[in-house]
């Protein structure tokens, strides 16, 4: 199973960006820095949903219970 | 056994010399009996029922009569619970004569409850009773993660379930994959199936929410749902537990276990997942306040910021359309923030004639001219001492 991306976490940190963006006494810099890292994230998250697939595996196991995973055509 | 009654033997037994064995009577009885009996229904009332080397011994009766009955273990094991004495039951056997104590009987293979469910209702209200015993009914529930990678589901590969979970989430959350483990959901070896899949499910590290989902069925169908084992692999399995078990007027045991309950499996899709749309708008809505605190910071920036700051400008003002309508409808918090609202409760904002904001006494030096902003524009201003 690849690793997937934990949209929770994403969102969470993207929350977290501005709401330090919206505080009064962030300088600039900070700031810039700050947007530019929300810019990225945001365009990341929204590119994997807008092009995300669905997969569908099934997981089987023998009998001496080793798992395996198998593409599922349905 | 299915040979006519004998009557010219009959009438040879007339006479004491004719006489017949105790056994050829019960013999002739038992065949007599077979033969003019065909296996029935019986409807009766449940008295005195004994269990002996696995089997069952007991009586039906009504008002006027009894009937003993004997239920052998392989019909037994069949039957979801026991019935109860005086419980109103239909047996379906063969009358026939137990020819060793020369005993009229019915030889019962089914029985049921009169009741609608009866005999499954005993079987679910005590396997309830031993959930509830162990806590396991009101256990705590697992929130469902809102935005799930791995979704587990637990359900037979063939029919319509599967296909309605697995097409409800490639439309709404297609960030998510699926993990199918397939199980019988009805029949013999079905229980055994099923918590052997819910306990391959906690083998699966990587899942965050698991679906348990079965079609509707007649109350024997869904029995399966209503072991207690396979309650108890559902209260075992580590993440959240949807289940869509039957309709939503069955409510079976996996259902009052797991962490939420869904009325169908499209429903249970819905229920594990997130829909892209929402959560893209949620992206735009975070795009649009990324922006405005930003443009906050940079307007009028000069121009030691250069091409960055050009750059960064026109996306600011192009996410600044989308931020000012979303967030003042959304929020007002921008409104909160925005300089326009501060001047507008009588702040000004002194610059230099670079645009620089003066912010410190030690930034004003006397006789130099500065512009003040206030709400509807800037006044020409001159330091008269510092």
């Amino acid at each position: 199973m690849a690793a997937q991306p934990d949209f929770g976490k994403e969102l969470e940190r993207l929350e977290a960006i501005v709401r330090q963006l919206e505080t009064p006494d962030l300088d600039l810099d900070q700031a810039l820095k700050l947007f530019e890292e929300g810019v990225e994230r945001l365009r990341a998250a929204r590119d994997r949903l807008n092009t995300a697939q669905s997969k569908v595996k099934q997981v089987l196991s023998d009998h001496a219970g080793t798992l395996k995973v198998d593409d599922l055509d349905a | 056994m299915d040979r006519p009654v004998d009557v010219s033997a009959m009438l040879d037994s007339a006479a004491p010399d004719g006489a017949w064995s105790v056994s050829a009577v019960n013999r002739r009885a038992r065949a007599a009996i077979e033969q003019v009996l065909e296996p029935m229904w019986v409807e009766g009332e449940m008295t005195g029922l004994k269990e002996f080397g696995g089997n069952w011994y007991f009586s039906l009766r009504d008002s006027l009569s009894q009937l003993k009955c004997v239920m052998f273990r392989d019909d037994i094991r069949r039957l979801p619970a026991a019935p109860t004495e005086g419980m109103k039951v239909y047996a379906f056997g063969r009358a026939t004569v137990y020819e060793k104590r020369g005993e009229f009987q019915l030889n019962v293979t089914r029985m049921m409850s009169t009741e609608s469910g009866g005999l499954f209702r005993i079987a679910f209200e005590k396997a309830k009773a031993a959930l509830a015993k162990d806590g396991i009914l009101d256990r705590r529930r697992k929130p469902v993660p809102r935005y799930p990678r791995w979704i587990a589901v637990v359900t037979s590969v063939e029919g319509a379930v599967l296909r309605d979970i697995m097409s409800v989430t490639a439309q709404r959350w297609p960030v998510a994959q699926i993990a199918v483990i397939h199980t019988r959901v009805q029949g013999d070896g079905a229980v055994d199936d099923v918590v052997r899949a819910l306990q391959l499910v906690q083998k699966l590290t990587k899942v965050d929410v698991a679906i348990v989902a079965r079609g509707g069925g007649s109350k024997e169908d869904l029995q399966v749902f209503n072991e207690e084992r396979v309650a108890r692999a559902v209260a075992q399995v580590p993440v959240p537990v949807i289940s869509a078990v039957g309709h939503e007027t069955d409510v079976t045991l996996c259902d009052l276990v797991a962490d939420v309950r869904a009325p169908t499996p499209s429903a249970a899709a819905e229920m594990a997942t997130p829909d892209r749309d929402e959560v893209l708008s949620d992206l735009e809505h975070l795009g649009a306040r990324l922006a405005g605190g930003l443009a906050h910071r940079v307007d009028r920036m000069d121009e030691r910021l250069g091409r960055t700051a050009d750059r960064l400008v026109s996306a600011v003002h192009r996410r600044m359309e989308v931020a000012s309508y979303r967030l003042s409808v959304a929020s007002g918090r921008l409104d909160a923030l925005s300089p326009l609202g501060t001047l507008a409760r009588g702040f000004a904002v002194p610059r230099d004639a670079g645009g620089r904001v003066l912010r410190r006494t030690g930034d004003f030096h006397t006789g130099d001219p500065f512009d003040l902003r206030v709400v509807d524009g800037t006044v020409k201003a001159r330091v008269e001492g510092n």
